[in-house]
């Protein structure tokens, strides 16, 4: 799975250091995306991407094995009656569920990734965090979804947050981590970006932007200023890091405008579901119903797509 | 026993300095009574040249000098100017102006280098602004110098026309050259002794004595002046200038009109010798939050 | 789940704009005195589109007779009609050509690409609302000249004849008329020769908007046509848009006339990067700065300055950032530089390739695939440059960008200002007193801190030095064409 940190030398920055963002300059940059103007088999294929690299995910207090299982077969059979569609990439449950997930995708492929560390607000101390995130690797996941602590990052002890980030990522194992920054809290550019070079010399497989609990959550301008943090520690270090934006990508517009923004600045290589994830509940069906409606040429109602 | 009168020599004023024209000519201009002025330095293109260098050399310490400090310059030109008022009305009668006239042609140069004083810490507000871009900036216009610019004075007078071109040029924060009245000079150089003993740095007023048709060929084809102001009536001249101006595309100004006039002042004489710049920063608009309250 | 380190190839489909909907003559005649008339020499010449040099339409050559003829219906325009409207009624036309202009802005969006060979993108959002966003602006000042000019007496100068050149076809159309008429003036423009198509089209308009015959003129044709109209003594005021050297040759044209003259001339502009800048918005200031319509213009960020201690930085970036671009067919939705001009003005380009080569400087080019037929040229960045170098010296005015580093701000400043240019500046840095430092102390008429070539019709726009002189745009784009007394 992901480079070990170890095997790479590099020099832990000064976080304060980090680079500045304008975000009026963000905005008009990621308004060019937007205007990338998708068609015909180009579509197709980023659509069928997209579906590729959905981690299908619920988190509710109400969740219950029951309901897990049914988004689990929804997980592997996305719309049967069209053969030849993806599965998505990973479910994402709470670690109580992590059990249930994974009997249900056995032999699919599908990844099981679990939230851990108190999520969505992480304020549970240290060891209540170490022992959250180790009840979901035991208990089978494949990836864990941390959160950092905000509040601390907000009172500038960086130090503190990057050593949390580094003791998570010891107890995940052999389980790939995801940092969730929760940029919605963070508010400004800089701040996210501050983030981003924190949890990636932290030692984070990938970089998540939000839980999903919190609005904003996965904008253009927060996904492109991490986009931009990956690129950069990857000239640095040599490590590649993934992205998972989560939360608001809701439909096959947006998710292509943010594999354009992908393709423009990372490049093919992170155009896959190793390094690439939608954090969604609701993006999976628009997919199916535009994939639908370019082949058939007819507009698609959502009483023929499964709801799980 | 009659006391020996000293007379003043009359040298030309570059860079801070009074030297004698370079070329080691002279001219004596006469009076209508054909009584002589003075033996006036009849400056050569070299002269030009050297007071261009010292112009352009004044003019960057000149144009960051804070505009209220310029106004406060302006203002002590005026209070010397006013000390010695009867040196200018003695010059101004041998140079044929009776007193009464004499008189008020001083007061008026004072009083118009004192409206252009109040006017050096003001010219952005009035002219410049906020421009209302429909983007997401902040823009806004303010006036700056044009640079170095060469002035030929008025030549029908001989203090309040060189004053009334000279004051707009340097409160925008300009230097200049400045090409005296040919006939009647005398003013011209005590008006420099003015200026030097006035906190104006040297080289921020350049002022030659001498033949303007000699003067203005290398004075307005000079790559390194930025503008010339014509303040004078023949049109051949002038067509000659703008010709002079192509090379380096100098702003050129013309006025002509009496400098004794009370209109014969305002806020377009800076600003013509002035450029708009304009510059752009953007505006963070922070998600969620708000102004309103 | 994919394989490791698996490169996924995902080109855009095509997406072209349709140019279904709109409506080109095959012949083009002049628009003078609301009437479309056939030019005195008979002659004719085809409008190319660059992008694939197919024939567009042909259009008329005017001669001295015919500017002749728009100049004296131009004056008699302004003196039965033009001069005499109550200052709100002018007003109201010129609002009214806006809102026409915006009604048909797709196709002259279409329009604009297919003749100039600027990708639909930026005509579509850029060239045309600004163009429309103009008319709108100075219809507003008709009727409050007095507000513009404290203390002094407005009056209108007669007839504005304006000469535009071919990189903002449309918006320098738009640039020289509002102004000229919002102040009450009347207007004999001449479009260039590669760019004509939208004038005629904005003539169209201005016909249908029933704006009193002889108000505007179009007069199409070469140099000598803006000749013509720059030496007619009937002309009082010259506006033009164009090459430093031909500016220059109007200068002196008019040297001795009653004319009054605004010139909007050639740059070299510095784009400054400080080492505390936000470095991934300021490559995007860079590409912009240099690479938005084909380079084509006057105040491109051609000269890039970055400091020492993020040079190879920006560098990666920039190279990274270039790669990315779509350079092909303008008419695509999704190309970002588009074709180049003319033949002749590759020519130009071409040249100065082999020129900074030749000087020794370090040359890179995207390594994007070209349309094979049409008029092209890579972006391109040139390293191992001296402040003495011809290609850092002289307008190349195309996709071309030569990079030098720097130390100290001081050492910037005076490299910045060491140009006989003056039109604009770019300065990129976090820290607001740097800011003001720099944008205070650069001899340009504009400048872009972080941010780059944005423009509006509330901001002035123009040069000092070489760049030419007067300012259009905003409040100050008013005294171009006004006497004041």
């Amino acid at each position: 799975m992901a480079k070990k940190k170890g095997s790479a030398t590099f020099s832990i920055p000064d976080f304060t250091q980090s680079p500045r963002i304008d975000k009026v300059g963000v905005e008009e940059r990621v308004s060019r995306f937007q205007k990338r103007s998708i068609k015909k088999e180009a579509k197709m294929q980023g659509l069928r991407m997209a579906l590729n690299m959905i981690d299908l995910t619920t988190l509710e207090g109400k969740d219950t094995p029951g309901k897990v299982k049914q988004m689990c077969f929804k997980a592997a059979h996305l719309h049967d009656v069209h053969p030849g569609l993806p599965t998505v990439a990973a479910v994402c449950v709470y670690p109580s569920m992590v059990a249930t997930a994974k009997k249900e995708v056995e032999g699919t492929g599908i990844k099981v990734a679990s939230v851990s560390t108190a999520f969505p607000s992480g304020q549970a101390p240290l060891e209540v965090k170490l022992m959250d995130t180790k009840f979901a690797v035991d208990a089978g996941a494949d990836e864990i979804d941390m959160v950092i602590s905000r509040g601390k990052f907000l009172s500038g002890e960086y130090n503190f947050v990057f050593d949390e980030i580094a003791a998570i990522k010891e107890a995940c194992g052999n389980a790939r981590l995801k940092v969730i920054l929760e940029t919605g809290e963070l508010v400004t550019l800089d701040n996210v970006r501050r983030a981003s070079d924190i949890a990636m010399y932290a030692g984070a497989d990938f970089i998540k932007t939000s839980t999903g609990k919190i609005q904003p959550a996965a904008t253009m301008q927060v996904t492109y200023t991490m986009l931009e943090a990956i690129r950069d520690f990857k000239l640095k270090t040599g490590i590649q890091v993934g992205m998972k934006p989560a939360g608001g990508i809701s439909n096959s517009k947006l998710a292509l405008h943010n594999l354009v923004m992908v393709n423009e600045v990372l490049g093919g290589e992170w155009l896959t579901n190793e390094w690439f994830r939608f954090g969604a509940s609701s993006l999976a069906n628009d997919v199916l119903m535009q994939i639908m409606k370019t082949e058939t040429g007819v507009y698609q109602s959502s009483d023929y797509f499964s709801i799980d | 026993m009659a006391r020996l009168e000293v007379l003043k020599t009359y040298k030309i004023y570059i860079g801070g300095a009074f030297p004698r024209t370079e070329s080691g000519r002279y001219y004596t201009p006469k009076n209508a009574k054909g009584e002589a002025l003075g033996n006036i330095c009849l400056s050569s293109r070299k002269d030009v040249r050297n007071a261009v260098v010292a112009a352009r050399k004044a003019f960057g310490g000149w144009s960051e000098r804070a505009a209220f400090n310029r106004g406060q310059i302006l203002y002590r030109i005026g209070e010397m100017l006013e000390g010695r008022k009867a040196q200018f009305v003695e010059e101004l009668q041998l140079q044929g102006v009776s007193k009464a006239k004499a008189e008020k042609e001083v007061g008026v140069a004072v009083d118009r280098l004192v409206y252009y004083a109040g006017w050096c810490d003001k010219v952005s507000q009035v002219s410049g602004g906020v421009n209302a871009v429909a983007s997401s900036h902040f823009n806004f216009s303010v006036n700056e110098p044009t640079g170095v610019v060469g002035i030929i004075a008025d030549q029908s007078t001989s203090l309040i026309g060189l004053v009334s071109q000279i004051a707009p040029v340097i409160a925008g924060g300009n230097s200049c050259v400045v090409l005296a009245s040919e006939e009647i000079p005398l003013c011209a150089i005590t008006f420099a002794e003015v200026l030097n003993s006035s906190d104006v740095p040297g080289g921020v007023v350049n002022i030659l004595t001498g033949s303007v048709d000699e003067m203005l060929k290398p004075l307005a084809t000079h790559m390194d002046v930025n503008a010339i102001v014509y303040a004078s009536t023949d049109a051949s001249k002038l067509k000659e200038i703008q010709e002079y101006a192509v090379d380096n595309l100098k702003r050129v100004r013309h006025y002509s009109q009496d400098w004794m006039d009370a209109d014969s002042q305002g806020l377009h004489f800076i600003t013509d010798l002035m450029e708009i710049k304009t510059t752009w920063h953007p505006i963070e608009n922070i998600g969620g939050a708000t102004s309103s309250y | 789940m994919a394989k490791k380190n698996e490169k996924i190839n995902w080109e855009y489909a095509p997406a072209p704009e349709s140019t279904g909907h709109i409506n080109l003559k095959e012949q083009y005649n002049l628009f003078i005195d609301g009437k479309w008339v056939k030019p005195n020499s008979g002659k004719y010449f085809d409008s190319i589109n660059p992008a694939n040099k197919e024939k567009l339409a042909s259009v008329a050559h005017a001669n001295e007779k015919d500017v002749d003829k728009a100049v004296k219906a131009a004056r008699k325009a302004y003196d039965t009609v033009w001069s005499k409207m109550a200052p709100s009624e002018r007003a109201k036309y010129i609002y009214r050509i806006a809102r026409l202009m915006q009604e048909r802005a797709r196709e002259f969006a279409v329009i604009e690409s297919l003749d100039a060979g600027k990708v639909i993108r930026e005509s579509r959002d850029v060239d045309v609302p600004l163009a429309c966003n103009h008319f709108f602006y100075y219809a507003g000042w008709a009727d409050k000249l007095e507000y513009a000019f404290p203390n002094r007496k407005v009056s209108s100068l007669g007839v504005a004849g304006q000469i535009i050149p071919w990189n903002f076809p449309l918006l320098m159309a738009a640039w020289k008329i509002a102004p000229a008429l919002a102040t009450g003036n009347t207007v004999v423009l001449k479009p260039a020769e590669t760019t004509s198509l939208t004038a005629l089209k904005l003539a169209e308009i201005i016909e249908e908007s029933g704006l009193p015959a002889g108000v505007v003129n179009i007069v199409t044709g070469f140099g000598d046509t803006g000749a013509a109209i720059v030496n007619h003594n009937d002309v009082d005021k010259i506006a033009f848009t164009g090459s430093t050297a031909v500016g220059k040759i109007i200068q002196k044209a008019i040297a001795g006339t009653h004319k009054k003259a605004t010139l909007e001339l050639g740059g070299k502009s510095a784009n400054i990067i400080l080492d505390d800048a936000p470095l991934d918005q300021a490559v995007e200031g860079i590409v912009n700065g240099i690479f938005f319509n084909q380079g084509h213009v006057c105040c491109a960020g051609s000269r890039l300055f970055v400091q020492e201690s993020v040079a190879d930085q920006v560098i990666e970036k920039l190279k990274h950032r270039m790669n990315s671009l779509i350079v092909g067919d303008p008419m695509d939705k999704n190309t970002d530089v588009g074709a180049i001009n003319s033949k002749e003005q590759l020519d130009v380009i071409n040249s100065y390739l082999k020129i900074g080569q030749a000087e020794g400087a370090t040359m890179y080019q995207a390594d994007c695939s070209l349309p094979k037929s049409g008029y092209y040229c890579r972006p391109t960045l040139f390293t191992d440059v001296a402040q003495s170098s011809r290609i850092v010296q002289e307008e190349i005015f195309g996709p071309v960008l030569t990079i030098q580093t720097f130390r100290t701000v001081d050492e910037v400043i005076q490299k910045a200002n060491n140009t006989p240019y003056g039109l604009a500046a770019g300065v990129w840095t976090d820290k607001g007193s740097r800011i003001f430092n720099l944008t205070t102390k650069l001899r340009a008429g504009v400048v872009w801190a972080n941010t780059y070539n944005k423009f509006d019709p509330t901001s002035p726009f123009g040069g000092y030095k070489e760049s030419g002189f007067g300012r259009e745009g905003g409040l100050h784009g008013l005294e171009a064409y006004v006497k004041l007394n």
